[in-house]
């Protein structure tokens, strides 16, 4: 019992129970996330999707997660094996390395660090390192117009967001996203998409522009996680699968799970910089720790469902699109936010 | 323009150029010409005013045994008149001028006749084969062909 | 399109910069398929490539070449043909055979009863719609929108269990027979025929709501990949490439076959709502528009068709005149020709299938060079080529 209670008591120890939390709900959340979006895209379609494993299909996800452990990998053997292993781990760790940061409840984060959103854009970058890995090593001219679509397009699009997230960093003046959370507690009405806590008059003439900007951050995000309108990395119909075509079995699965991971951060970072993060819409009423994880997953969750619906609905837009996308609307109209939020702070 | 008024256009501009002309109780009208002639033919068909001939249908090789034939069906959109142009060359010298330069169309058709009969289109700019492997042996359609033993090394016969 | 890059001569293996001075940037050469989603089919497309910029685009053919030509030469008869002509264009199996037997009874000479006439055109346009729900849907894959393409199945469905009830089989039917046609209608086709009109308007609307009209879509496709009108003529490109180029013509009114004059609809051309006359979103319309054509001339043919006996001039032995023919019909992918010599002999001496997709391909290097590579995936799909008629 002594050495148990040592053990965890050790702050070792405790870290990495600490980090295995994040694990345990990315795996949970890819499943279940798996399941909604084959749901979802099925019932846009006029289809029913799985019904046979479980209820409704619902130990499909299971069945696909097996399979594709239990598939052969395969390595090209005109790849460089030593990138072409190491590319799928270095994007799940560049995913996975942000949830350190991201404040589940008022109980729960990883890491409460100052410079949380400061960190999460610098960590989420590292994705690109590994795709451009994984495109380059494959040793297959789409993979590396993949890599390179996707270089360009995150590196382009990094932009209006950060812009967006620097607009409600003025206004809340920390960077921590527990910080950010806790500014706007105590009901829906100061949740950052109206304006926060701010002054009434100033709060009723920041509303237009934290919409505009919330709505920036929306596009910039999708494109971040390279989900359609914007998959061009990965755009099936024109690069084969894109970054990941060389790849099979489990470091599919690897890219497979990041993809959805990242999906889920860019959400969670919605619902932190706009919509109160964990905290409750009524003030007090449904508060607590435990409702604040609950608030937290489901209002992610309806971001990533958000995603979905539009992955099934849109074409996909061309290179050029993108970029003019990213660069001649969204930088300009986030800049203009900027300017006269910080305008409208400094009154 | 009637099949008729064609031929005579034809033999009034070229001449004794025409070797044969079925234009009556035929479903297809058409008219045989020597077939060094066949492009000039063409761009006169095509251009002059009263035939007008812009596009060309049909491009195809036929083995008439011994000989080897291009049949050209003509189509005018303008005035909705047809004529089928042919030319017959000895299958040892199937030369035969190519249209590629009137009809960009025959471009491939002309690949195609040259893959299955070996026809020579002379001053095709990429005379290659179309539908066959670029490395096959022989003109599948020729009457006289005989299914390879192997290619590559893999059976052919089955 | 860029005129300059429209001129420029470029060789595969000398890299050049692509903006003449500055940074100098190497050509690639990347294989488009045999495997690859966007080909539809084994299509092989050897691509020059600046970035991401076309420059040139070089076709290779024959992944599935099965002989077409070559095995009509060995048939006993010409009936034995028609089967084989169903795996040509194998989504709109209708079509083929429609076209060559109307080829063959044109050179026997065989006078065929008005009801067979009609069931043909029902069966035509009915494949027709059909194919171009595959065209539309694929078409959106292509786009990236995934969602239209399940719609589009869903009707196509429908057609299909309509020919099933007809004849038993879904994609490639054996139906027609030189001089009639294999079953009568079943005794429910009329109606549920009706039915799917009615239904199928709906689902036009749909699509257009979902995909035509989608601003993402029409910046793709607006502008792109444009076919001017007398290039497409010299080229002979045929159906909805053609039209869809701004020139009014249609085998089924200008050179009518059996007995399509007999019907009210209108010919479909690209109009350039969006973009320019010739372009893709142009070609990709008139496809959506034809199907309305066409259910207006299945309502019309199924109010009208006669009493009549389907087998009656179907010939015991079929014995040609001497001769040859080219006869065309108008297949969902634009002019469908079939080319036959006949001896006495029973079998064919030669017959060569002119089909509407090895020609719409030929004109794709003259239309994509300088486009980018996800513009030419809307080429190809927009150009909707089927590789069982292409390599026959």
């Amino acid at each position: 019992m002594e050495l148990i209670n040592s053990i965890l008591e050790n702050t070792i120890t405790q870290n990495v129970l600490n980090a295995l939390v994040p694990l345990i709900f990315v795996l949970l959340y890819a499943l279940v996330t798996l399941y909604m979006e084959m749901k979802l895209a099925a019932h846009m379609q006029d289809r029913v999707a799985y019904m046979h494993n479980g209820w409704h299909g619902t130990l499909q996800p299971f069945a696909d997660m097996l399979k594709l452990l239990q598939k052969e990998d395969i390595i090209p053997s005109a790849a460089n094996k030593i990138l072409f292993v190491m590319a799928p781990y270095v994007v799940f760790v560049g995913t996975y390395a942000s949830f350190a940061v991201l404040p589940f409840s008022s109980a729960y984060i990883g890491s409460s660090i100052d410079l949380g959103i400061f960190y999460l854009v610098a960590v989420s970058s590292l994705v690109v390192v590994g795709l451009l890995m994984s495109g380059w090593a494959s040793n297959n001219k789409w993979s590396l117009f993949g890599s390179f679509r996707s270089a360009a397009q995150v590196i382009s699009y990094e932009i209006p967001s950060v812009l967006a997230i620097l607009a409600v960093v003025m206004i809340v003046g920390t960077m921590s996203l527990q910080g950010i959370t806790e500014y706007q507690s105590g009901g829906i009405w100061n949740w950052l998409i109206f304006g926060g806590r701010l002054a009434l008059w100033k709060k009723l003439l920041s509303i237009p522009f934290m919409i505009v900007l919330f709505i920036i951050y929306l596009v910039a995000s999708m494109a971040e996680v390279n989900r359609t309108p914007f998959d061009l990395p990965e755009a099936e119909s024109e690069l084969v699968q894109g970054y990941n075509t060389e790849y099979s079995g489990m470091k599919f699965a690897i890219f497979y799970l990041a993809e959805y991971a990242n999906l889920f951060i860019v959400s969670a970072v919605v619902v932190v910089l706009f919509f109160g993060g964990w905290s409750s819409p009524f003030g007090d009423f449904l508060n607590g720790p435990v409702w604040n994880a609950i608030w937290f997953i489901t209002k992610g969750m309806l971001f990533v469902a958000i995603n979905i619906w539009m992955r099934w609905t849109l074409p996909r837009i061309r290179v050029d699109q993108l970029m003019y996308v990213s660069w001649k609307v969204l930088t300009p109209f986030a800049l203009f936010c900027v300017i006269v939020l910080g305008l409208l702070l400094v009154l | 323009m009637t099949p008729q008024e064609i031929h005579d256009i034809i033999k009034s501009q070229f001449g004794e150029i025409i070797l044969e002309a079925k234009l009556e109780n035929v479903p297809d009208p058409s008219i045989k010409i020597q077939p060094e002639k066949i492009k000039e033919v063409s761009l006169f068909l095509r251009d002059d005013e009263r035939t007008q001939f812009d596009v060309l249908m049909c491009l195809s090789g036929v083995d008439y045994k011994g000989k080897l034939g291009v049949t050209y069906n003509l189509f005018s959109m303008t005035l909705k008149h047809k004529i089928t142009v042919k030319v017959e060359a000895p299958t040892e010298t199937p030369n035969i001028p190519s249209v590629e330069s009137v009809w960009k169309t025959a471009n491939w058709h002309e690949r195609e006749a040259f893959d299955m009969y070996g026809i020579h289109f002379e001053g095709h700019p990429d005379l290659r084969r179309i539908l066959m492997p670029y490395d096959w042996e022989g003109y599948p359609l020729r009457k006289d062909y005989e299914t390879p033993e192997f290619y590559n090394g893999m059976r052919v016969p089955y | 399109m860029n005129e300059t890059v429209h001129q420029e001569k470029i060789s595969p293996t000398n890299g050049r910069s692509s903006t003449g001075k500055g940074l100098r940037t190497e050509e690639m050469v990347i294989n488009m398929g045999p495997q690859h989603p966007s080909t539809h089919g084994v299509l092989r497309l050897e691509i020059v490539v600046d970035g991401e910029i076309i420059r040139e685009v070089i076709p290779h053919l024959g992944y599935l070449h099965r002989c077409f030509e070559k095995h009509c030469e060995y048939m006993i008869n010409y009936q034995q043909v028609v089967p084989y002509v169903d795996r040509l264009d194998y989504v709109a199996s209708m079509n083929n055979e429609h076209a060559f037997v109307v080829a063959a009874e044109r050179l026997l000479n065989i006078e065929i009863p008005e009801r067979v006439h009609y069931i043909r055109i029902i069966m035509a346009e009915l494949q027709r719609i059909a194919s171009h729900l595959i065209a539309i849907g694929t078409f959106g894959i292509d786009m990236g929108a995934f969602t239209p393409f399940l719609h589009a199945f869903r009707d196509r469905e429908k057609i299909l269990d309509l020919f099933e009830m007809t004849c038993g089989a879904r994609l490639l039917y054996n139906y027609m027979m030189i001089g009639g046609l294999s079953h009568d209608l079943p005794p429910q086709f009329i109606e549920k025929t009706k039915q799917f009109c009615v239904e199928f308007k709906q689902t036009l609307k749909e699509i257009d709501d979902l995909l035509n009209y989608n601003e993402i879509f029409i910046k793709r496709t607006a502008n792109v990949g444009i076919l001017p009108k007398d290039v497409a003529v010299n080229y002979a490109c045929s159906g909805p490439m053609l039209r869809g180029s701004g020139v009014d013509w249609d085998l089924r009114r200008d050179d009518p076959y059996t007995l399509y004059d007999r019907f009210e609809w209108d010919v479909c051309i690209g109009k350039g709502e969006n973009g320019t006359v010739g372009d893709v979103w142009n070609r990709h319309m008139v496809r959506q528009r034809e199907m309305e054509q066409s259910v207006k001339i299945i309502e019309q043919a199924i109010v009208n068709i006669p009493e009549g006996d389907v087998k009656k001039a179907v010939p015991k032995r079929i014995r040609p005149v001497p001769g040859e023919i080219y006869s065309r019909t108008e297949s969902p992918r634009g002019e469908l020709g079939f080319y036959i010599v006949a001896t006495d002999s029973l079998t064919p001496y030669r017959v060569k299938g002119r089909s509407p997709g090895f020609v719409n391909l030929s004109v794709i290097n003259e239309i994509s060079r300088g486009a980018m590579i996800a513009d030419l995936v809307a080429i190809i799909g927009s150009t909707d080529i089927v590789l069982g008629e292409v390599d026959r």
